[in-house]
């Protein structure tokens, strides 16, 4: 596969800003720019910086440049029978990698195998002051130096143009499937946690107004094992379904409503916020179509130990994450210092402040 | 300002009187006497007093402490456990040292939830301990894990032979609440699975007290596998099993541990524990397999094919839990086994890319000829993590200086095929001067400009972690890398 290695020239337009001080918007395949506060930018497009730059199934680890497309990077990984196993949502054929790991976004297999963030090794940034830096690496173990890498995982841009990153990749189980049951929220949450106590082979969970969807994953043998344990209906589109969840293509994220994102204790009751709701992750995950006010969503999400996220349909104005208690806003902005001294590398995108 | 001891001479009286009215007077010590326990961490080779041991038990009291020694601008070094590798709490003579030993309460297990609530100086092995009657454990498992604490564990991101499957201390925990060098109190991670803002718990894990002292600790615990099952395999080359490594994970399995050990190691082991281990045998493989019945069973035949396809000598699968227990007993005691076989040992901790390990394993035979110091190898071989032990006699004048050197060379033999100073022990003291290999000075400097925005006047273990680049310019004086002077644009002395 071709490569196409740009990093000087986006580091001199990185250069040029900071001597401006003008700011910058980062941008790949442009699929998840309703993500975040909408802010407006010069554009810094990474499109060309693309190409897997090193992949050796073996060491389970691949490493691209930045604007290397999630499509291509999938179907390579799966020609060799491995995956990105935190299931990263695409929101568009256009998707790069490197907004999918500036974005953090996990799917439906994410309470089971772990974030984005949890499978990157390394990566290579322009920080704001337009320095090539690298930090981790393409081995499962490294603690040298601060973990750097994991720190501008869901950093939406804030701290650095990510390069280049390495990624630890799974093989792709031996076989999958999805089974279907009825019953109601509250059983459902119920069977949840509980199965999560036994060591069990689900890979997904996921309730909406057509009952409970378990996914299985592993060899032939666990799966039937399993399947006896569980019990339901299997399904017949098992890849379908899950897609159209981690896409929000099903039919659940068809509606103009306010779009919101709780994550909060898995465990936590069914939330008295008005607005129709879907859940993933055995509950950890909230998927709330609400017209209520955002303070109260953000409290409610607090009290229950997690964060709110205005996931779609934001305005210019909004808040769209979680406001961070004032201690924690400003070693934020100590950090956002530290790495773009003049505010130049998508200022607000996450935070009015910086 | 960064802290620098020249500046203001530290009234010790008056220190300890005021540290005394924070904590109990019994819980600040500074007779000589009392200081020796804390002199050095498992990296025993250095050595230094500390002025004084304060030993807290609430948080209010670590807030207080700490805005003290903001203050009067005192560094402060945290300390679990100590049985850190890498000199990351050593003390410093004209520092505080601050014990968490009596934060070493578990505050809260619940098991519908799956996360343990724990004051970070509960060892690492009576979490699993304590939520075992719900069949649940927490999975980083550290072969210090009878001693070492999860603060400690959390500081350093420390891993065990489970990594593989079960990833390290920064996959495993969910909160953490830290305080600040100016006192102030905060909570990290969430109860959820991700959190508002920056990645902090990320940053945080591995940060070696750089950048707060770590108060509380909620970690993920996870379901106790239904079976687990290990196998044995043994080989007459090193490379060949270095191969059946990469042969298993090719077919798709993740065992739950894949360790290897060379001859020297086996020997030893065996000699300790009696693992029933093949001494003649060059290298051997441990890969355990968990799981459900069915999976395991699965894994466990096409495992053993791979093996015997791959040039096993030998494949022998534990009889029952007794003996899967006894081959890991021989892994877990490696080092001090290979301890006993001389006076002292040196432990290293690289991590190779897998593929580099024929070479790395040679080149490392020609340097413990050439410095004729032998050396036994433990291998994370799943994860590429290496653990040579360097056998050495500190009596013996020169003997430490030429195993300092011999263990450099190692490090940045690692990093030359691509690899790391460190996969789990810390760079702590021990490796500062690798790190001006493994990083250039503007990925340093931005290293200190993180240390900076959680602790501007520098007082939290000061020295450890990331060189200052005045450290690396004299360092790179004496290495020079490729035939170009390191940091060329900085002054020498
Ligand atoms: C025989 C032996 C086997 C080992 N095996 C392994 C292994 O398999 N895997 C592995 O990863 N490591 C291993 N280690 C290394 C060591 O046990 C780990 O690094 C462990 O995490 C250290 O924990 P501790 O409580 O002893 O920390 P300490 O040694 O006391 O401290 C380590 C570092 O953490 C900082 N620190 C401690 N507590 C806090 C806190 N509450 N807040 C902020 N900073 C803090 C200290 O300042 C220091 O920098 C081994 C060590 C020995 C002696």
């Amino acid at each position: 596969m071709n490569t196409s290695d740009i990093s000087k020239e986006l580091q001199d337009k990185v250069i040029t800003a900071s001597n401006k001080k003008t700011p910058l918007s980062i941008q790949g395949g442009a699929t998840k720019s309703f993500y975040g506060r909408q802010t407006s930018a010069e554009i810094l497009d990474t499109r060309d910086h693309q190409g897997i730059i090193n992949y050796e199934p073996t060491e389970l680890v691949i490493t691209a440049h930045a604007g290397t497309k999630l499509s291509v990077i999938e179907q390579t990984l799966a020609d060799n029978n491995q995956m990105l196993s935190f299931e990263p949502p695409a929101f568009g054929d256009a998707a790069t990698i490197g907004g999918t790991i500036a974005c953090n976004l996990s799917g439906p297999r994410r309470a089971y195998c772990g974030a984005a963030r949890d499978y990157v090794l390394g990566t290579r940034l322009l920080n704001g002051k337009g320095e090539i830096l690298s930090f981790g690496g393409e081995v499962m173990k490294n603690v040298a130096g601060y973990d750097v890498s994991r720190l501008v995982t869901g950093a939406l841009g804030t701290l650095g143009v990510i390069l280049d990153v390495s990624l630890k990749i799974l093989p792709r189980p031996e076989a999958e499937i999805t089974l279907a049951h009825q019953c109601t929220i509250t059983e459902a949450f119920k069977k949840l946690n509980h199965w999560a106590r036994s060591p069990l082979p689900i890979s997904a969970s996921c309730f909406t107004d057509a009952g409970m969807h378990i996914r299985l994953s592993g060899t032939e043998g666990t799966i039937k094992a399993t399947k006896k344990i569980i019990g339901g209906d299997e399904i017949n589109n098992s890849d379908h379904f899950w897609h159209s969840i981690k896409e929000q293509q099903h039919s659940f994220f068809n509606n103009d409503r306010n779009l919101w994102r709780l994550s909060v204790a898995s465990n936590s009751k069914e939330l008295s916020l008005n607005g129709k709701y879907l859940y993933e992750w055995a509950g950890a995950l909230r998927w709330l179509l609400s017209d209520e006010p955002a303070d109260k969503i953000y409290k409610m999400a607090s009290s229950l130990g997690g964060h709110a996220i205005l996931f779609r349909n934001q305005t210019a104005n909004d808040n769209t994450f979680q406001p961070l208690p004032e201690a924690l806003m400003k070693l934020h902005k100590n950090l956002k210092q530290s790495f773009d001294p003049y505010g130049i590398l998508n200022p607000g995108r996450m935070y009015k402040d910086f | 300002m960064p802290h620098d001891p020249c500046t203001r001479p530290i009234d010790k009286s008056k220190l300890v009187s005021t540290l005394q009215s924070i904590v109990s007077k019994d819980a600040v010590l500074f007779e000589a006497e009392d200081l020796y326990p804390y002199e050095c961490d498992g990296l025993s080779a250095y050595r230094k007093l500390p002025m004084l041991v304060v030993l807290p038990e609430t948080i209010e009291q670590v807030q207080q402490i700490l805005k003290h020694c903001h203050q009067e601008n005192i560094p402060v070094v945290a300390r679990g456990a100590g049985t850190g590798l890498s000199g990351g709490a050593l003390p410093l003579e004209d520092g505080i040292l601050l014990s968490l030993a009596k934060f070493n309460k578990i505050l809260d297990i619940n098991a519908e939830q799956r996360i343990a609530r724990v004051q970070p100086g509960v060892r690492n092995l009576a979490i699993s301990q304590a939520v075992d009657s719900h069949g649940l454990y927490y999975a980083p498992d550290p072969s210090s894990q009878i001693a070492c604490t999860i603060g400690g564990n959390v500081a350093e991101n420390s891993g065990g032979v489970h990594c593989l499957k079960y990833g390290l201390t920064v996959h495993n925990i969910q909160q953490l609440k830290i305080i600040t060098i100016d006192g102030e109190l905060l909570t990290i991670g969430a109860s959820g699975l991700d959190s508002a803002g920056y990645d902090l718990l990320a940053l945080m894990t591995g940060s070696e007290g750089m950048l707060a002292v770590i108060v509380e600790v909620s970690v993920k615990l996870l379901a106790k596998p239904e079976r687990a099952q290990v196998i044995l395999a043994a080989f007459d080359d090193v490379v060949k099993a270095g191969t059946a490594v990469g042969n298993i994970i090719s077919a798709g399995i993740i065992p739950a541990g894949l360790e290897m050990m060379d001859k020297l190691a086996i020997k030893a082991a065996e000699d300790f524990v009696h693992a029933g281990y093949p001494t003649n045998a060059e290298a051997i493989l441990l890969c355990e397999l968990d799981g459900t019945n069915e999976e395991v069973s699965e894994h466990v035949l096409m495992v053993r094919k791979i093996l015997n396809a791959s040039g096993a000598t030998e494949v022998r699968t534990a009889k029952d839990e007794d003996e899967r227990i006894l081959f890991w007993k021989g892994r877990k005691a490696a080092f001090p086994a290979v301890g006993r076989l001389a006076p002292d040992y040196y432990c290293m901790d690289g991590t190779i890319p897998r593929k580099r390990l024929p070479e790395v394993l040679k080149t490392m035979a020609e340097l413990s000829r050439e410095y004729n110091l032998p050396v036994a190898n433990v291998f994370h071989a799943g994860d590429g993590n290496l653990h040579p032990l360097i056998l050495y006699n500190a009596n013996n004048e020169g003997e430490l200086e030429r195993t300092e050197e011999f263990g450099s060379k190692i490090l940045e033999l690692c990093i030359k095929v691509g690899g790391t100073i460190t996969g789990e022990h810390g760079v702590g003291i021990e490796k500062i001067n690798q790190m001006c290999v493994q990083f250039n000075a503007l990925e340093l400097t931005q290293f200190h400009a993180i240390k900076t925005a959680f602790d501007p006047l520098g007082l939290l273990n000061p020295g450890k972690a990331v060189p200052t680049l005045h450290r690396c310019a004299e360092f790179g004086a004496m290495h020079i890398h490729n035939g170009e002077l390191p940091f060329p644009d900085l002054e020498r002395f």
